[in-house]
């Protein structure tokens, strides 16, 4: 466990120490990537005093959380992984508590939230809202960004393929009709405008046409 | 036309089918409704997705709606079965290691015989047996276990079942974290692909008529008749799906990257039911892998969500009785006779309340009849 602040160094505020362990939570992150679990970690510490346990390690998921026995698990909603998690719903061993995707009837918005946002908290049955709130919103806060920046990135990758297709459907045209760059791309364009589609699938066609044909 | 708009989830397996086909092949349009597919990373956040609207309806596994009724697992709208898209479609699978010391037993993989695979299995195995399944509540969990008790020496030691999502199924059978698998189509394959599993038996072989998905939606749904022409496009795709002409249509359609993506191929085989059963390219022919014809299959019989719901509530340690009184009000015959009526639909009619020509429930391998009056 790697606690946020290690305040029993500080022998005088045991008393102190003794009351924030008390309303502490400790939390669970599965998340494989080191930097994303990073983040999330931090933006947990700002939003409150918590025990975090990072879980890299997505086999056995069930059992290691079990072991830890934490109030909140988060969870990437894309992580297939996190049906291993619906185990502990099952689950009856001293060790082993029963935990809920959250959900409090009040707050129906918080949940769905969390769910468009892309994480997925379970929690232990009976941990109050107000507690769980800020939590939420800080984790939710950092899987926004995250799901934001696995968008924007496939969007960037799909434009350079697109490039790369449309570049070989440059040449293919070049090659066979004479034409240079320029009438190549105007050619795509145009055709690509009368049928309604776009640039990237004409290209697409014209590429697999041609690989068809030689 | 602006048609009214259903968002539909949708997990990437074979069976997945109905609800693709309903869009490809234009059915949902015919019958005045657009969907939309939500393609769901795992079944929670299918569950999740369709319990907090994130979707209108998914193609979901038939023990979840059940599950959510008993409080099982989410936490969520509780949800409720329209139809049963599929039955069978699942395949059980060993690691090469578990494979070849089964063979060097005289074992011969007929891919048929529940009983002897099952016996030669745990000859094989030795005790803790671990078997992947996608999920907890699900007819993969369910099949498993009930083939174990049924097997003459049922196993003493006990089998560990974990949950594995499908995509790394093959993966965690290939590192050794698990000896066996039951798992949906084309999973099972991916597996003998990637030569770190062998298939061993079809679901089907457990009990022949399963229900494995069903069309899901909120319980609480205010205006259940809008989805009648939903129900009406999966039931006309179901019968698509059961013509020989249209699998290799269907398999194309499935294997598209926005669905499956992966070979048609592999997607081919469940449907066509010729397995590839090995690495070394043994092929085994099975009839109805997985089957779609919904005048067979397709109404939602509260004896199936009965049979789900004891089974769940006995391991959950919940009443017998209350349990299955709560599971049965979760697959919805009655809607799904309002929504299909008057198409010539197979389902039962109201003084028949248990039986239905042409609908079958089927039979298990140790030749016990799935029987109304016996829930077990």
């Amino acid at each position: 466990m790697r606690p946020c602040r290690t305040m029993d160094l500080v022998p005088w505020l045991h008393v102190v120490d003794a009351r924030l362990m008390s309303v502490r939570l400790s939390i669970v992150v599965v998340e494989p990537d080191q930097e994303r679990a990073r983040l999330i970690v931090e933006s947990l510490c700002a939003a409150g005093d918590h025990e975090i346990l990072v879980i890299r390690e997505t086999t056995g998921l069930a059992r290691r959380i079990g072991q830890a026995d934490p109030d909140i698990v988060l969870i990437d909603i894309a992580d297939p992984s996190r049906d291993t998690l619906e185990e502990l719903a099952l689950a009856s061993g001293p060790l082993e508590r029963p935990v809920a995707m959250f959900v409090d009837r009040s707050e129906q918005g918080l949940t769905r939230a969390a769910i468009e946002a892309g994480v997925s908290a379970y929690v232990v049955d009976g941990l109050r809202a107000e507690r769980l709130k800020p939590v939420l919103d800080a984790a939710m806060a950092r899987f926004q960004m995250f799901r934001q920046m696995r968008t924007e990135l496939a969007a960037t990758r799909r434009a350079l393929e697109e490039r790369k297709v449309i570049d070989r459907a440059k040449g293919l045209l070049m090659k066979a009709r004479g034409i240079d760059e320029g009438e190549a791309y105007a050619l795509l364009r145009r055709t690509a405008m009368d049928q309604g589609r776009r640039v990237a699938d004409v290209a697409e066609a014209l590429v697999t046409a041609a690989g068809l044909l030689s | 036309m602006n048609l009214p708009v259903l968002s539909v989830g949708f997990t990437p397996l074979v069976d997945a089918a109905p609800v693709i086909v309903a869009r490809e092949m234009g059915f949902a349009r015919a019958e005045g409704v657009a969907i939309t597919l939500h393609r769901a990373p795992s079944w929670s956040a299918s569950r999740d997705m369709l319990a907090f609207g994130a979707v209108d309806a998914a193609h979901m596994l038939s023990a979840v709606p059940v599950a959510t009724a008993l409080g099982l697992g989410g936490a969520g709208a509780p949800i409720h079965a329209l139809s049963v898209l599929s039955v069978n479609g699942n395949v059980i699978g060993v690691s090469r290691a578990l494979a070849s010391r089964m063979r060097g037993q005289g074992y011969g993989f007929d891919f048929r015989d529940a009983r002897a695979a099952g016996t030669a299995l745990l000859d094989a195995a030795g005790p803790g047996l671990r078997i992947g399944v996608p999920f907890p509540f699900s007819m993969h969990a369910e099949l498993i276990r009930y083939w174990f008790a049924a097997l003459p020496a049922a196993p003493e030691a006990g089998v560990e079942i974990r949950t594995v999502p499908p995509p790394l199924m093959a993966e965690a059978i290939g590192a050794g974290e698990i000896d066996a698998f039951c798992v949906g189509e084309p999973w099972g394959s991916i597996a003998v692909e990637t030569g770190t599993g062998e298939l061993l038996l079809p679901g089907c072989a457990i009990w022949d008529a399963a229900p494995e998905k069903v069309l899901a939606m909120r319980a609480g749904e205010a205006e259940p008749a809008r989805f009648t022409p939903l129900i009406r496009a999966l039931w006309r795709a179901g019968r698509w799906l059961a013509q020989p002409g249209s699998r290799t249509a269907a398999a194309e359609m499935l294997a598209r990257p926005e669905y499956l993506d992966m070979p048609a191929e592999v997607v081919d085989r469940a449907l066509s039911g010729r397995m590839t059963v090995s690495a070394r390219g043994d092929a085994r022919r099975v009839e109805r892998l997985v089957a779609f014809d919904p005048d067979r299959a397709g109404f939602p019989w509260g004896d199936q969500a009965a049979w789900i719901g004891r089974r769940l509530a006995r391991r959950a340690g919940l009443d017998l009785e209350s349990a299955e009184r709560a599971a049965r009000g979760v697959f919805r015959g009655d809607l799904y006779c309002q929504m299909l009526a008057g198409t010539g639909a197979a389902m039962p009619s109201a003084e028949s309340r248990d039986t239905a020509p042409g609908l079958q429930r089927g039979r298990f391998f140790d030749s016990r009849v799935f029987d109304t009056s016996r829930v077990e």
